[in-house]
């Protein structure tokens, strides 16, 4: 197949996924583009068993402390995501779970604050087939959902146990509503800062008062838990009316309804706020900043094609995904390489290029709190800021030293693996630009990498100058600011 | 929403240039000759500061009616005296160590700082307070543009930034700040040893040496690099830092360690940026409960910034600092049903050093409800701001860094009774 179909493949792995490991990447050339992003898009035909290998000979290693208890241990649920994000056939479902992490970002530190560790994991992370008593965390619903229809996730967050404790939701009550959900609804999670008003904030306050948590399950039991509730007694009922419409007649008032009945408040702020057009704006800007290029503000015909589709898909998002991997602006060569990778991609995709056998994703974490992004903790409700803030001078510093570490881990299987394309320094550099996927590299910096395989001594292939410079080439390559964009 | 952040781009060739400071042993000289040399240190208060948990009018009925179960009782508060409106004021009585600061007249509190029709975000809240500009927060942050105006030869170590990741109020257009979150984890690793270790290190030094000034995106990255190995070795003499005080093992408190070594050890800095966070008090705000949430805030605050202060004094570096803090927001006057407080306009701002003229400046607004109340906004509901937030700024800049204010600030925002410098 010609190398330019193998480019534009990798690209398609590296944004609708991590990056591909060599099974993958056979895997995928052997289809047609529209093949590769059916595929991608209808994760669902793919069998989801990735969990049950964790722990086996093959895959990548965790070390826990203790019985791995991903339900109940933050760390352990942060390596079975990382496990997930390398090991799993379906790469797109993963992809945009991250994706709606970031956009609704919950941070596990405050519910911990709250409710304690092993409950703040167990809503943040717990499987509802792992859990006694079957509470689906909020990343399972995440994943569940990722190519949901984006209203049936806003009702899903709006009612989620880790949201309704990060944004106190929990705490609105109808005497003096609380306004941190209501406001961040709107300003993050659908139309963005400029579509709404002060006193829209105040109005959404008290359409979602009685959006509360309640005990469930036997007391004292596993099985008990804390869960959604709507709770009649704390309803404002009045009616409430805002500056944009929420009825498809334009009506902009909720109307006073019986408190027994107001649970449904919500419901239509809901449906008027996933069927906005500036929603759908300011989806497509965000899709085309995170799946696209970061280069350059989001390409206007983009982003007026994707809220198109949005709306007239009903918003539904396998849809709008499938329309964003096959747009002309993503399929642009121009695209590729063409944004700053997150900590958590260069991680996974230095994993898949380098190889994991006998590392342990217990060293990712902690090198990833160091380059700026600890998973199930993002810095506030807005999420990570990407793009040139992951690159400050020591994270910088962190990702080379991520690099370091995983070809010193990973030096005798990187001896092996370069055996036989190593007859000359230039030959085993080549050999790992090509494994490695790097854009392509200026000259001088090319030379500088050769230079550095010639410099202590006279090439011989032995064993020992083959684990030390594929080890340092590694190193370099990983570690090099090219390598940094995705 | 950040459009502008995420594809800003550092201009021109001039900040890929190398840039070598004095050596060690020059700063070293310099200091044991007496030469002194300004810091500003900016602390941001991450969440919208709940100031009236702060800064408390003990004797404003309004404010225990209005804040039925979450405000200070007038008998705990840390009485200060009265501001020049004879509201009397006091501070939250974990704030220890700030009233014997304040006391040595080396604390200035300058109420009711904000701008007109103040964003309620903390997104946009926060790109204001870092741009200085209410009407366009995408630009350059205020301190980015100060690094900017400083004369060449610029140490690659002007700027420090103790966060992971860079603050909008640091963006600069040719300066880049390095963000030095541990001092010890600020190394550079090998998967190799000895000679083997050294000629690659070479290599990477080398590497980043070839920006590709065509390519901005890619030319930033090379930028951080270069950026990183031109300030190793210095930070890793702070690390070695001895200081005269035990810091508390608070994100805060560390980060001000850091800071007091970098003073210490004469790197060469001038604005160091430090943050804490956990202001975003929307329930359970605990005001008066020992490990509350607000308390804890004050705890972690008045540690952190008593152990700075002694120690700056007793290394002799009280008066080359200055301390500012800042918050996206004051909150609501009244609590809300979940014993919390939610987003409101202006607040206080705190300025600390060895050279600052102490004391209470502006004016405390009164708590009564009445709509037509000058010194509160949307109906009554939230603080109106007295004093413009870049006034504040403008003296820092004028009085303390010794640059100019207007050029920085884009505009004369000067405000002639700041006196706190």
């Amino acid at each position: 197949m010609a190398r330019s179909a193998d480019l534009q493949i990798e690209h398609l792995l590296r944004r609708a996924g991590f990056g591909a490991r060599p099974d993958e990447l056979e895997n995928y050339r052997a289809m047609s583009l529209v093949q590769a992003v059916d595929t991608l898009v209808n994760y669902t035909l793919v069998p989801d068993t990735v969990d049950g290998h964790i722990g086996k000979p093959g895959y990548v290693g965790i070390t826990s402390n203790g019985p791995f208890s991903p339900q109940s241990n933050i760390a352990d649920a942060r390596q079975r995501w990382l496990f997930r994000m390398v090991h799993s056939d379906r790469p797109l479902q993963e992809k945009m779970t991250l994706f709606w992490h970031n956009h609704f970002a919950t941070g596990y530190n405050k519910i911990a604050g709250a409710l304690g560790a092993p409950e703040a994991t167990r809503y943040m992370a717990a499987k509802a087939s792992e859990d006694p008593g079957h509470v689906r965390g909020q990343i399972e619903m995440l994943r569940d959902n990722a190519l949901a229809n984006f209203r049936d996730i806003l009702l899903n967050i709006a009612t989620d146990t880790a949201m309704l404790v990060w944004l106190d939701g929990r705490d609105n009550k109808k005497a003096k509503p609380q306004e941190n959900f209501a406001r961040e609804i709107m300003e993050l999670f659908t139309m963005g800062v400029g579509h709404y008003t002060e006193p829209d904030v105040y109005a959404g306050a008290r359409v979602f008062s009685g959006w509360n948590l309640q005990g469930a399950g036997a007391v004292n039991a596993t099985a008990r838990h804390q869960e959604f509730y709507y709770n009649p007694d704390q309803h404002e009922t009045t009616a409430k009316t805002f500056s944009f419409p929420i009825y498809g007649d334009g009506s902009r008032t909720i109307p006073a309804r019986a408190a027994s009945q107001g649970m449904q408040d919500g419901i239509d702020l809901i449906n008027a706020l996933a069927g906005s057009r500036n929603t759908a704006r300011y989806l497509a800007a965000k899709l085309y900043r995170f799946f696209v290029s970061e280069l350059g503000d989001p390409d206007p015909a983009f982003v007026n094609h994707i809220a198109t589709v949005y709306l007239q898909s009903r918003y539904d998002m396998k849809t709008v995904m499938r329309e964003v991997l096959l747009s002309t602006q993503f399929l642009d060569s121009r695209a590729y390489f063409a944004r700053y990778s997150w900590p958590v991609e260069f991680v996974v995709r230095a994993l898949k290029d380098v190889g994991w056998t006998g590392f342990s994703l217990n060293s990712a974490v902690a090198a990833m709190g160091n380059m700026g992004q600890i998973l199930f903790e993002p810095p506030d409700v807005a999420g990570w800021d990407a793009g040139q803030t992951w690159f400050s001078t020591g994270a910088m510093l962190a990702r080379m030293n991520f690099a370091a570490t995983l070809a010193a881990n990973q030096r005798f299987n990187l001896a092996k693996s370069v055996k036989g394309y190593a007859q000359t320094p230039e030959a085993l550099l080549s050999h790992l630009l090509g494994a490695l996927a790097t854009p392509t590299l200026d000259n001088a910096v090319v030379a500088e990498l050769a230079n550095y395989v010639r410099a202590t001594g006279a090439w011989t292939g032995s064993d020992a100058q083959l684990q030390a410079k594929s080890a340092g080439l590694v190193h370099l390559i990983a570690g090099s600011p090219e390598y940094q964009f995705v | 929403m950040k459009v502008t952040r995420r594809t800003f781009v550092r201009g021109g060739v001039a900040a890929f240039t190398v840039t070598f400071a004095a050596p060690d042993f020059l700063c070293d000289l310099a200091r044991a000759q007496g030469a002194h040399t300004r810091n500003l240190v900016v602390l941001y208060l991450g969440g919208g500061n709940d100031s009236l948990s702060m800064l408390v009018p003990y004797n404003d009925p309004s404010y225990y009616s209005r804040r039925p179960t979450i405000a200070v009782p007038a008998g705990r508060v840390l009485q200060i005296g009265s501001d020049s409106s004879r509201v009397a004021l006091g501070l939250h009585p974990r704030l220890t160590d700030l009233k014997a600061i304040f006391d040595q007249g080396r604390l200035a509190l300058v109420q009711r700082t904000g701008y007109n029709n103040q964003s309620r975000s903390h997104f946009q809240g926060t790109d204001i307070w870092s741009t200085a500009d209410p009407n366009n927060s995408q630009g350059l942050g205020w301190l980015g543009r100060y690094l900017d105006s400083v004369p060449p030869p610029v140490n690659a170590l002007v700027g420090w930034n103790t966060t992971g990741s860079m603050p909008h109020v640091l963006q600069a257009a040719t300066v880049g700040v390095p963000a030095i979150a541990d001092v010890r984890a600020y190394a550079f690793a090998s998967p190799n040893v000895g000679n083997e270790a050294a000629v690659e290190k070479a290599a990477a030094v080398r590497i980043c040496s070839h920006v590709p000034v065509d390519r901005p995106a890619l030319a930033f990255v090379y930028g951080s690099s270069q950026g990183a190995f031109e300030t190793l070795d210095r930070v890793a003499a702070v690390a070695n830092y001895a200081p005269s005080v035990v810091y508390p093992n608070t994100g805060l408190g560390q980060a001000l360690r850091a800071v007091a070594g970098g003073m210490a050890k004469a790197i060469g800095t001038k604005v160091f940026y430090v943050t804490t966070g956990g202001f975003d008090t929307h329930s359970a705000q605990n005001v008066n409960l020992i490990n509350g949430s607000y308390y804890n805030l004050m705890a972690t605050l008045n540690d952190a910034l008593g152990a700075f202060y002694n120690d700056l004094k007793n290394q002799g570096l009280l008066d080359d600092t200055m301390l500012v803090t800042f918050s996206e927001f004051g909150r609501r006057i009244s609590e809300n049903g979940s014993a919390g407080t939610d987003h409101g306009a202006a607040s206080v701002m705190m300025v600390m050093g060895g050279r600052v003229n102490g004391g209470l400046y502006g004016t405390a607004p009164v708590l009564n409800t009445d709509p037509a109340n000058p010194t509160l906004e949307n109906n009554a509901g939230d603080v109106h701001y007295e004093t413009d937030f870049r006034s504040v700024y403008a003296r820092v800049v004028d009085g303390w860094l010794g640059a100019d204010s207007k050029s920085i600030l884009g505009g004369d925002f000067r405000k002639a009774t700041l006196t706190f410098i």
